[in-house]
């Protein structure tokens, strides 16, 4: 096979920090490697300098054996290698064409070759089976063709070789496996790519060769068939790590119950009557593919939006005030889908942010006047409890990786001691460890008898944590199964509308 | 009504339109063209001030009248190259930069002026840019004056609407320049250096809102005084939000704008029992009411105010 890519003795400072050490690794044509590693491992900083982004302070980088000037994103580009990034270098305002085609052609051209761009992403589209309407505005556009758009735009610069930054990150598991369908398919058509993960599964699905980097250096280098699930996770980790399990649920009275529940125009999808009920001390799992009314759901139940008709009772009583601190009142704790956006105003310290969604309760002000020594003393107890790493009491919570700040997030919800737990995709983005620990204090919560309301498109999730799990599709629930009678193939039905097909499948079993 | 008919009938009030417009289509050209590749520049009010400080010094000592504007140019663009380091490199705040970019060049300008002119009782003048008989057609009726019997600048101005558009839309200089005020990083990411554009871009930009400035002097009043810009960079900056940031529109409101201006200094000399600055209000007021319903609909680019740096999100 020819090598196409290789890295060799790759060494980078930030400061004091060691971001990579003596990294090398090699490509081969038509081959899938995986780079696997924690958040802060390094991997995408090792990516950013094979890319041009930075500057390496040792060690270089070949492609087809000739070595790439350091930091010139241009040299990569021409040298035929691709880059897709995790958070999507795209303009919303533009087309997906006027995307794809920016600085692919010299500058001082008069008139842009238009006509000549469509035919080549037309050829392209059709050659990858990746279609997108260049046309159409970017902002319109779902996560899924967001990330199509990236690579036809690495496509369209003729790259040979392609890197992909966690693009599994914001995709759903359907999107995933298409994506991971389309690489086999390019490099089928002579392509090597890397992809940058921390998903065991995806790793051992679709690499042929995975690299395992921990604290910024290789630390080991196998063939996918001859490793496993569980050897990938302890060298990723450095230690065994297991996921919490889940003890048998001891549920007691109705806490939260949604009857008949619509809502349209807010919150992205509508619902078009949500019923469920959730028992103190159990975890009831919301499945399902994104855009179902996932997001409103929860935003409902977290006081974000009133519905249009229906009823949300908790613990018997009609909630009246659909609003932010009605629902903290009524004992709702809240873990947002999007951290960054809504669980946490990242210039704001870890005290401001921990306490500021109670900040007028008497525990924390006083007259109109914030007890800072009280709420300071409140963060500090949850970053021991939680184990919040990285960052002290007046940093700015933007340090925090995504990991501790939704340990402090969950932390800030539970001190509270909420009846109610509403968590919507609390593990997304999170690395093996962090994920342990959020899982850890989820299943606390529930042994402590609140309710746990787990809305999740990570079934693997939603398996080890619910007690009984519900598909969403369309604005509407599926009845509930027992989560321990549920498989991949049930939950896939379920979350294809076919509820029946999935009953029956129950009685079979 | 039949006096607002009268006004309305009278072909001044229609040749006036296209000259006051002229320095607002330059203002509202360079602040778009510095807008769309993500820096606001509130340095324009004094950018303006300068430039028809420098227009107008070039020809008192001399320069013929081209001079006089390619000399402001020159001006506007080194303020614009002082905005640039200020806010693209070293990513200072842009509203206090340009605030501090408008102080310093008015004063500047008036600092020169008074050197060049130490003591004057009334305001020294130059021969400005005469009507041009465009095509031998100034001399139809209405039309003629109106469209055809303007000065050069102001044609100059119209074509440069119509080069800016081509540009912004037709060119991969263009698609470069909206790229860096909507994502510079994705600019980055395909190789085209953003803070180098930015740099270039808003030097351009303020060359333009020089040349508005020295329309002024040099076509419009024949002699600089220091408060001659009165606000005209202030409106350039809301038009543009008028105008969505694309130049037709730019020009759709900087030729409305310039109506009411013209159609109030009109109203004022034949209602009376009004105080005048009731009149003089009336087209911000209008403005301000356009741009409520225009800006309402209004694509903003996405990095506006945002300064690039590489490497970060």
């Amino acid at each position: 096979m020819t090598r196409v890519l290789e890295l060799r003795g790759i060494t980078k400072r930030f400061g004091a920090v060691t971001a990579n050490e003596d990294v090398s690794l090699h490509l081969d044509q038509g081959e899938i490697v995986a780079l696997l590693g924690e958040n802060g491992a390094g991997k995408t900083t090792l990516m950013s300098i094979l890319f041009g982004h930075y500057t390496a302070d040792a060690g270089t980088v070949r492609v087809d054996g000739a070595e790439l000037p350091p930091g010139r994103s241009r040299a990569a580009i021409q040298a035929g290698v691709g880059m897709v990034h995790q958070h999507f270098a795209l303009a919303p305002n533009l087309s997906v064409l006027d995307n794809i085609v920016t600085g692919t052609e010299p500058l001082w051209r008069p008139v842009s070759r238009r006509s000549a761009a469509r035919a080549k992403l037309a050829g392209l589209m059709d050659r990858f089976g990746l279609t997108v309407d260049p046309d159409s505005l970017v902002a319109d556009l779902s996560v899924g063709e967001c990330q199509r758009v990236e690579i036809l735009k690495a496509l369209y610069n003729d790259a040979r070789i392609l890197i992909l930054d966690e693009p599994t990150a914001v995709l759903t598991t359907q999107e995933a496996e298409r994506l991971f369908a389309t690489l086999r398919e390019m490099t089928g058509q002579g392509l090597s790519l890397i992809f940058i993960s921390h998903k065991l599964n995806e790793v051992m699905a679709a690499a042929d060769r995975v690299v395992v980097l921990r604290g910024g250096r290789v630390v080991a280098e196998r063939a996918t068939e001859a490793t496993s699930k569980d050897e990938l996770a302890e060298l990723m980790v450095g230690r065994r790590v297991e996921r919490p399990r889940r003890p048998p649920a001891t549920p007691g009275p109705v806490v939260l119950e949604a009857r008949d529940l619509r809502l349209s125009g807010r919150g992205g999808a509508s619902l078009n009557g949500v019923s469920f009920a959730l028992r103190s001390g159990e975890t009831l799992g919301i499945i399902g593919v994104s855009g179902n009314g996932q997001t409103t759901l929860a935003g409902l139940v977290s006081g974000l939006y009133a519905p249009d008709s229906g009823a949300l009772l908790v613990k018997g009583r009609e909630i009246t005030r659909h609003a932010v601190p009605d629902a903290i009142a009524a004992g709702i704790g809240r873990i947002p889908e999007d951290r960054h956006a809504e669980g946490a105003i990242g210039d704001l310290s870890l005290w401001e942010n921990a306490v500021l969604e109670r900040i007028w309760s008497p525990e924390f002000s006083r007259r109109g006047l914030v007890r800072r020594r009280a709420a300071r003393a409140a963060t500090a107890e949850i970053i021991r409890g939680y184990d919040v790493r990285g960052a002290g009491v007046d940093s700015r919570i933007r340090l925090l990786s995504g990991g501790n700040m939704q340990k402090l997030i969950l932390g800030r919800a539970l001190s509270a001691d909420p009846d109610i737990l509403v968590a919507a995709q609390p593990s997304r983005g999170l690395d093996e460890g962090a994920i342990a620990a959020v899982h850890a204090r989820l299943l606390e919560a529930r042994a402590r008898g609140a309710g746990v309301l787990l809305i999740s498109e990570d079934l693997d999730e939603v398996l080890a944590l619910s007690d009984r799990v519900r598909a969403i599709v369309g604005g509407r629930l599926s009845p509930a199964i027992p989560s321990d009678d549920a498989d991949a193939r049930r939950l896939g039905l379920m979350m294809a509308g076919d509820w029946a097909a999935a009953g029956e499948d129950a009685h079979a079993v | 009504m039949s006096v607002i008919f009268d006004i309305l009938a009278a072909v001044g009030l229609w040749e006036a339109v296209l000259r006051i417009a002229t320095p607002l289509i330059f203002g509202t050209l360079g602040v778009l063209l510095c807008e769309r590749v993500g820096v606001l520049n509130l340095g324009i009010e004094g950018i303006m001030t300068f430039g028809a400080m420098v227009g107008w010094l070039t020809v008192y000592s001399g320069g013929d009248l081209w001079t006089g504007m390619a000399a402001a140019a020159l001006g506007g663009a080194a303020f614009g190259l002082l905005h640039a380091i200020l806010t693209v490199p070293l990513g200072l705040s842009q509203h206090v930069t340009g605030l501090g970019i408008t102080l310093f060049a008015s004063s500047f300008a008036y600092y020169v002026f008074r050197l060049a002119v130490p003591v004057a009782t009334s305001p020294p003048t130059v021969e400005p840019f005469r009507p041009l008989d465009v095509f031998g057609l100034a001399d139809l009726p209405v039309v003629g004056p109106v469209l055809f019997g303007q000065t050069a600048p102001t044609y100059l101005a119209l074509a440069l609407v119509v080069v800016l558009a081509w540009v912004i839309y037709r060119t991969p200089l263009g698609l470069a320049l909206r790229m860096a005020g909507e994502n510079p990083h994705a600019l980055d990411a395909q190789g085209v250096d953003p803070i180098r554009l930015r740099i270039w871009a808003i030097m351009a930009g303020s060359a333009l809102m020089a040349m508005g400035g020295a329309f002024l002097t040099l076509a419009a009043f024949n002699s600089f005084f220091p408060t001659m810009v009165q606000g005209r960079g202030w409106i350039c900056v809301a038009l543009v939000v008028f105008a969505s940031w694309r130049p037709g529109r730019a020009l759709l409101g900087a030729l409305l704008f310039a109506f009411f201006d013209a159609f109030q200094l009109r109203l004022q000399t034949v209602v009376d029992g009004v105080p005048y600055q009731l009149f003089l209000m009336a087209p911000y007021l209008l403005s301000i009411l356009a741009l409520i319903v225009m800006a309402r609909r209004a694509r903003v680019p996405q990095a506006l105010m945002q300064p690039y740096r590489r490497g970060e999100r």
